[in-house]
């Protein structure tokens, strides 16, 4: 078995809850992996299953090849994890951050700061090694949890939404090392709200919703299985879109009533633009654009994503 | 062991921003304490405790109480903040220590916190001549004893616990009492029957007991044994609450 992680009907429960709801996942040495889905979807559960700090209720779970229930140390020594909420100690400073956290994987103390320093450089906050965490702003330390969930080289990187809440330039920057890691050869597994994030940098991902997961593939795969090549977003001048609907049907593939605009499924965008416009119907705006995971998700959960 | 040994290290790294401060006031405080109730309060107590002056008869109760104090003080609001606020105790869990490592260093942090401020103590007290015995220096020992008997049952009850008003509420109905009723500034024989039996369940009282027969050179007989024992039972007792305690919030 070369699956990094193996899980088979994989079950959470919190006192009757489900919050995973019978999972099969398998992630290749080398790949990066994404879980996609909705505000409780069951995501951060299942990444703290995997990173063996929450005992799985039902299932088969194998993680580097062992079992979490009983070789959890033994399995944490090769992870790293950057989970959902920073945790960092904001009284120490950035590099104490790094090399407290070395020690516990029994790296020696000079190890610990070389390595410290290598990885502050990786993440740009070298400048800052000294200071204290508590006035680094959010996308700092962000990375700097980033930079403590690689401090013991580890085989797979677990990263619990590594850049929500992050603004732009700061959320590119750790794309950018993220995908230099998963060009070194680590094995990573992400959660994401991100649309663009699971196609920035995912080979392989599962769209999770209510516990299950409800499509599973490359975003180019899934994307061609569940949405068509192209999408129109039409905006009608009224509260109530819904009324256009029945004025638009035919049109492609299928149609998507929003509260504030209305998407069309087609082949080609433009085709079905100049359609609309011949049917005389004069949306406010109107955009096509290539179709992305965003629609798959709609299309297979009714739902937009919100943060 | 070993992992253990660096969740402490972590611990004193944080230690190291305020250990000026911390040392410094374990200096004063026993100063202040000896001045105000030793020599001020000791001038009324004419003709001493149990035939001992009242100042070196309180000293050790003082010494015990404060082990207790400091023992209670690190295993409060830290333990709490641990939990809910820094969360270090999640970070900890996702690396590879065990839920008895990262109790066992937090642990064995709080009893260097202890045991530093007992010498503290203990220094101050052989200047003021509050001394009586070489045995004195089973003090150490017996605070490290008494701390964990303290410290292992108070982190099992801040585990239990999402906001700091139970802390509070322990200091309030548990600590204070726990203080006044343990033979720190008078002997419990004067306390009537009912108080007298909180001394005995409570750990303080024995602490105080068999820091007060080494600092008096006073052969504790053999109810010294069973007063060390039930110290230790205590601990025990509270490591195993204080382990299921912090598993139920760790591993869920
Ligand atoms: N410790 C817990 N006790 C009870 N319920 C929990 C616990 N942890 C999670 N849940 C519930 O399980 C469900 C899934 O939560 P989870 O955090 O896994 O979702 P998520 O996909 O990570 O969501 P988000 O995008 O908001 O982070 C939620 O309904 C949540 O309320
Ligand atoms: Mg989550």
């Amino acid at each position: 078995m070369n699956s990094l992680i193996h899980a088979r009907g994989l079950i959470k429960r919190f006192e009757g809850f489900t919050a995973v709801d019978g999972i099969d996942v398998d992630v290749r040495a080398g790949e990066a992996f994404g879980f996609l889905g909705p505000n409780g979807a069951g995501k951060s559960s299942t990444m703290r299953m995997i990173g063996c700090v929450s005992p799985p209720t039902d299932g088969v779970l194998r993680i580097l090849g062992m079992d979490p229930r009983r070789d959890g140390p033994r399995i944490r020594a090769r992870l790293g994890v950057c989970p959902q909420l920073d945790n960092l100690d904001p009284e120490l400073t950035v590099r104490e951050n790094l090399t407290t956290y070395a020690r516990f994987f029994g790296i020696p103390r000079r190890v610990a700061r070389a390595r410290a320093d290598e990885l502050l450089d990786f993440v740009q906050l070298s400048e800052r090694a000294d200071s204290r965490v508590e006035p680094l702003s959010g996308g700092m330390k962000r990375r700097l949890t980033i930079a403590r969930a690689l401090v013991n080289e580890p085989d797979l990187v677990l990263l619990d939404e590594p850049t929500t809440g992050l603004d732009p330039q700061a959320r590119h920057l750790v794309w950018e090392r993220l995908f230099r890691l998963k060009q070194q050869g680590v094995t990573l597994v992400l959660t994401t709200h991100y649309m663009d994030e699971a196609e920035q940098l995912c080979d392989r991902l599962v769209v999770m919703d209510g516990g299950r997961i409800v499509a599973e593939g490359s975003p180019r795969a899934l994307i061609e299985t569940h949405s068509t090549r192209e999408v129109v977003e039409l905006r009608f001048p009224t509260d109530d879109q819904s009324g256009y609907a029945d004025k638009l049907a035919g049109i492609g593939d299928r149609a998507e009533v929003l509260p504030d605009r209305i998407l069309l499924y087609v082949g080609d965008g433009d085709d079905a633009l100049a359609e609309v416009h011949r049917r005389s119907l004069s949306p406010a705006s109107a955009l096509v654009r290539r179709s992305s995971l965003e629609d798959v998700f709609l299309h297979l959960t009714g739902r937009t994503l919100v943060d | 062991m070993t992992p253990s040994l660096q969740v402490m290290e972590y611990h004193l790294v944080n230690y190291r921003r305020t250990w000026r401060a911390s040392v410094l006031s374990s200096l004063v405080l026993p100063l202040l304490t000896m001045l105000g109730f030793g020599v001020g309060v000791g001038a009324y107590v004419t003709g001493g405790v149990e035939g001992v002056d009242y100042l070196p008869w309180m000293v050790p109760g003082l010494i015990a109480s404060t082990a207790v104090q400091g023992a209670i003080g690190e295993s409060t609001w830290p333990v709490l903040s641990s939990f809910e606020w820094v969360k270090t105790y999640f970070a900890q869990s996702a690396a590879p220590l065990r839920v008895a490592d990262i109790l066992g260093g937090h642990l064995a942090f709080m009893l260097f916190r202890v045991l530093t401020s007992v010498m503290a103590f203990l220094l101050v007290a052989a200047l003021f001549g509050a001394l009586r015995s070489p045995w004195a220096l089973a003090v150490l020992p017996i605070a490290l004893l008494l701390a964990l008997a303290v410290a292992a049952p108070v982190a099992a009850y801040t585990a239990s616990v999402s906001t700091d008003m139970y802390l509070a509420i322990l200091i309030r109905f548990a600590v204070l009492p726990m203080s006044l009723f343990s033979g720190v500034f008078f002997p419990i024989e004067s306390l009537p029957e009912v108080l007298r039996w909180v001394a005995f369940v409570l750990p303080l009282w024995h602490g105080v007991d068999l820091c007060r027969a080494a600092t008096l050179g006073i052969d504790p007989g053999p109810g010294a044994v069973w007063q060390a024992l039930y110290l230790v039972a205590w601990g025990v007792a509270g490591w195993f609450l204080a382990h299921w305690r912090y598993r139920g919030r760790l591993v869920i």
